[in-house]
């Protein structure tokens, strides 16, 4: 029961280090803004969640799970929200995602994708 | 941290350079976990990774982004620091080594507060005890060094404010509501956690890390965060100026009071155990007091700097839209 306990631990924890890595690999190689902003939202969200769960199977007393439940249950109203708040302050300054270059009859003078344009 | 150092001198975008400083704060705090200090650490994230970078960025917002080259190279400056701190660094070649097992701080000062804490004062958590009753007077100095701070960026920064202001900034802030709803929405269902974490915090102290200072951070971020949403007029009515200069006085003014109860029960200044019949109680009800005014004048004077500046920067954009 021990062994299983630590084992399952063990892999929610290496999962949400998996994550984390994975978002900020998405942070440096995506394009653009909004693309980056979407990777590293839903992994850090996750991640953290993740880490969570590991570490709440580690030592199962009930004060400590209480604890850490309610640390789970804040970061997944706090860290949606944070990335709800990147995004609208980019819609809100007019930053156009970029586009398909492929798809016709776009008007092209509107992607810009890293730079808020003056519009 | 070396290299966010260097990082912060060299780069010329305030704002990235903002985040580094926010980004160094977080590193030294988890630096902090890993010499087993909790509480410091707590009181670096808070204040280092969270205060500081907001106030920091209203700074940028309202005084622009790059920095201006400098007209001049000052070398006579670059000597002089140079030498002061090789004068400095000589001085410590006195001084036994950090860590080391034979220095007079680890043989006198340490065990005595480790071995005697617990009987003489009676909190589990040591730092509580040496922070707000060994060391209390050095709290004190700490104390009025953050109210004294607070008094300056009133005399600096302070605004009259107009009534035709507010009726602009409130025609702003309604219109604002249909953008921002579901941060509006997100946050109101936050912030009584998060100013019930700060009491938490605040009576904490005593058992596990935690204490007036983080309290203080806590609870001026929630207000901060209603204020960043909901608008400053908004955040005023709730904390109204009058209020929050006064709470800030009154902290120091209990923390003093104490010191001073104890001098008028026989005791020293801010020696609590005189404070009642049994001397551990005396210390336990002294420490709860000093936290008690170190957590309002710490939230008071977060509160009071983040209003001047906003006010100052909304001061500053009305006059841009009047005299365009």
């Amino acid at each position: 029961m021990e062994a299983m306990l630590s084992l399952l631990s063990g892999f929610f924890l290496l999962f949400g280090s998996f994550l984390c890595l994975s978002g900020g690999v998405g942070i440096l190689r995506f394009p653009d803004f909004y693309t980056r902003m979407h990777a590293v939202g839903v992994t850090d969200t996750l991640a953290a969640a993740m880490i969570l769960i590991g570490l709440m199977l580690q030592n199962p007393e009930t004060l400590v799970i209480i604890k850490l439940m309610l640390i789970l249950l804040m970061t997944l109203f706090i860290s949606p929200a944070a990335s709800h708040a990147l995004g609208q302050a980019a819609v809100l300054n007019n930053l156009s995602p970029l586009v398909d270059s492929n798809i016709k009859d776009l008007d092209k003078s509107t992607a810009s994708g890293d730079k808020p344009s003056k519009s | 941290m070396v290299g966010i150092a260097l990082a912060v001198n060299q780069i010329k975008d305030m704002f990235a350079v903002v985040m580094l400083a926010g980004i160094y704060g977080l590193v030294s705090a988890s630096f902090f976990v890993a010499m087993d200090a909790v509480d410091v650490a707590f009181t670096e994230a808070s204040v280092g990774a969270g205060i500081s970078t907001l106030l920091m960025l209203t700074t940028v917002a309202m005084t622009g982004r790059t920095e201006h080259e400098a007209s001049h190279k000052p070398l006579l400056a670059l000597l002089v620091v140079t030498v002061t701190g090789g004068l400095l660094i000589y001085g410590t070649f006195d001084m036994p080594y950090f860590g080391s097992a034979d220095a007079p701080v680890h043989n006198h000062v340490a065990p005595r507060y480790i071995y005697d804490s617990m009987k003489e004062i009676g909190v589990p958590n040591m730092v509580t005890s040496v922070l707000a009753s060994y060391r209390g007077f050095d709290t004190f100095g700490e104390v009025t060094v953050i109210f004294t701070a607070g008094i300056g960026v009133l005399a600096l920064l302070s605004v009259v404010r107009r009534p035709k202001n507010d009726a602009a900034v409130e025609a702003i802030n309604d219109s604002m509501h249909e953008k921002h709803l579901v941060l509006r929405v997100v946050i109101k269902t936050m912030i009584p956690f998060i100013l019930l974490y700060a009491f938490y915090v605040q009576f904490h102290g005593d058992y596990g890390p935690g204490g007036g200072f983080q309290a203080g951070v806590i609870f001026a971020a929630a207000i901060i965060m209603y204020a960043l949403l909901f608008g400053l007029s908004a955040a005023r009515r709730v904390i109204t100026q009058p209020v929050v200069q006064l709470l800030s006085a009154l902290g120091v003014l209990i923390y003093g009071s104490v010191g001073f109860v104890s001098m008028l029960n026989g005791g020293s200044f801010l020696d609590y155990s005189v404070l009642s019949a049994d001397p551990i109680a005396g210390q336990h009800l002294g420490i709860l007091l000093i936290e008690l005014g170190v957590g309002l004048t710490v939230a008071s004077v977060m509160i009071i700097i983040f209003f001047s500046f906003s006010a100052r920067s909304e001061y500053q954009q009305a006059k841009k839209g009047e005299s365009l």
